[in-house]
């Protein structure tokens, strides 16, 4: 049951019932859609890049509370970061919610990202969680129609 | 003379050794049984038996552990042709699984008698495995997949069928029990008027032949095919039935050893029916245990656990309907034990999570039906599936589990 709490907190179903960045943006210069094959769930990120920095991110799709909260968590992070430093933000939120669920986590730098430390206790939604990322990671390398998928 | 309340499902219980087990410091609560059931010990002894006692490859050795591996082996063949009433062994031919049995059709019946502009008619509510083969088989010859569509409580609009057939049909593909919904399907309506039209019928029977009697005679089916895992037995078999001049006038399938008379550079000659279509060793245990499993499930009588089965489905349906924010999907009339249902306002898969702490397994997701699911406008539903070792109590668990789903979210 504790390990279910610290899956659902608070700020993770917040997230799900009032997602942040919610929205097409019509002038984006880079695009992906994600695809989890194994439960359905979709997901559209789209990056307003300029000079190498992410001026502005959006998202839109369906999928369940942790796949859209992590999405909508995602884009509040990396908006504002250039490239590289939101390349490295998904490499230390990757150690985190793949770390074996015995450890702690250490604390370095994810800000609120960290309310889903607790999915490295439920392996078969980690790919909800990283979806949004792999997603991000697509729409960076790819100015318009990347595809990701967490298979 | 046994009626249902002498369903005795405590002692069937005992059979299944996996239904001791605990999940997150739970009681293992298994609802998960149209992915695949569990085995009972008669199974999983005949596995152990049969590699620590007769393992020798069939059909080809004079020693006695051939002899006696090839018996029991077409052994488990008539225990099979026996459960589905097929006429003769030779029109049971084992297979990975319902899937196999399916493309071999496909690509030997398909490929022989559809031609380009041509049509197969299959339905809404069929498993990607009776989707995916005729799709490549049209795409192959330049033919047409036609769709019967369903209703709102997931039934097949059986007017709409009888306006797809035409003289272009040269197939009709269709599920006889849905994974997905728990809808049972007129089937052998399904297959007479098919026939007036002189258009052969394969059945998916995946989901019926664990749940339901099935007498293939009876139904007039050209095809029939199911896989052992649902049924109780192993994974890895399964079976296809055909009717005997149809199987006679289909190509192989897969080419190589066992499926041949004589062989030269110049000229094969195949062998003679079911071995025609089973080409290289084949699953020789998987084939033993599905005959176990046969034997079991003729000690309850599948009768006996389709009537036991129902009486939980409409308990089931009843306890889920009362919960507010529950949304069924799949309310036909003639159904069997499958609850698929949405909560609102939270995913599937969230769903599966918080119950698998309380030890439920159910699935979520499309139940590798997405063509459904866009027909009801949802991603993906939760989805509880019985079996006759399952209980009113563990119904009762899930109730609890979905309580507990909605105080997480809320």
């Amino acid at each position: 049951m504790s390990d279910l709490v610290d899956l659902y907190q608070e700020m993770v179903l917040d997230h799900n019932n009032r997602p942040r960045n919610f929205q097409k943006l019509e002038d984006a210069s880079n695009t992906a859609d994600g695809y989890n094959p194994l439960c359905g769930d979709q997901i559209s990120v789209y990056l307003k890049v300029e000079n190498g920095v992410i001026a502005d991110v959006g998202f839109q799709g369906v999928g369940c509370a942790i796949s859209k909260s992590s999405a909508s968590m995602m884009t509040q992070s990396v908006k504002g970061k250039t490239i590289q430093e939101a390349e490295a933000l998904f490499q230390e939120f990757h150690t985190m919610v793949t770390r074996d669920p015995g450890t702690e986590y250490k604390a370095s730098g994810l800000g609120e990202l960290e309310v889903l430390s607790g999915v490295c206790a439920f392996p078969n939604r980690i790919k909800c969680a990283s979806l949004a990322w792999h997603t991000l990671t697509a729409s960076l390398h790819n100015s318009q129609g990347g595809h990701a998928t967490t298979e | 003379m046994t009626t249902k309340s002498s369903f005795d499902v405590e002692a069937i219980r005992k059979d299944f050794p996996i239904l001791n087990r605990e999940v997150q410091g739970n009681p293992l609560v298994y609802l998960d049984n149209a992915a695949t059931s569990q085995k009972p010990q008669s199974v999983i002894d005949k596995l152990v038996s049969y590699y620590s006692e007769i393992n020798a490859n069939v059909h080809r050795g004079v020693h006695t552990l051939s002899q006696e591996a090839t018996e029991k082996y077409e052994g488990a063949r008539s225990k099979v042709r026996n459960l589905i009433n097929a006429k003769e062994d030779a029109e049971i031919i084992f297979t990975r699984g319902t899937t196999e049995g399916i493309n071999l059709v496909a690509q030997t019946l398909g490929v022989q008698r559809v031609g380009e502009g041509d049509e197969v008619i299959i339905s809404n509510m069929e498993h990607h495995s009776n989707v995916v083969p005729w799709q490549i088989l049209c795409d192959q010859i330049g033919a047409h997949l036609r769709v019967v569509p369903i209703n709102d409580d997931g039934e097949l609009l059986m007017d709409e069928y009888e306006k797809l057939l035409s003289p272009r049909t040269k197939l009709v593909s269709i599920v006889h029990l849905s994974n997905a919904l728990g809808t049972i399907n007129p089937v052998k309506d399904i297959v007479a008027i098919a026939h007036q039209h002189g258009v052969p019928v394969l059945l998916d029977g995946a989901q019926s032949a664990p749940h339901l009697p099935v007498d293939v005679q009876d139904l007039d089916c050209d095809f029939y095919t199911f896989s052992g895992h649902k049924l109780y037995g192993p994974t890895g078999i399964g079976i296809l039935y055909g009717k005997r001049e149809l199987l006679e006038s289909m190509p192989p399938f897969q080419s190589g050893g066992d499926m041949i008379k004589s062989v030269t550079f110049e000229k094969t000659l195949y062998n003679d029916l079911p071995y025609k279509f089973e080409a290289g060793t084949p699953h020789i245990a998987g084939a033993i245990g599905l005959g176990a499993a046969v034997d079991y499930v003729n000690t309850i009588g599948l009768d006996r656990a389709a009537a036991y089965e129902h009486e939980l489905l409409e308990y089931g349906t009843e306890q889920l309907q009362a919960i507010e924010g529950l949304k069924l999907i799949g309310t036909a009339q003639h159904k069997s034990g499958v609850l698929s249902f949405l909560l609102e306002g939270i995913h599937p898969h969230d769903i599966g999570t918080v119950l698998d702490t309380q030890g439920i397994a159910i699935r979520t997701g499309h139940h590798c039906t997405q063509p459904l699911m866009q027909r009801f406008r949802i991603p993906a539903t939760a989805r509880a599936s019985l079996a006759f070792y399952n209980t009113k109590a563990e119904i009762d668990a899930l109730v609890e589990g979905i309580y507990k789903t909605f105080e997480v979210f809320s």
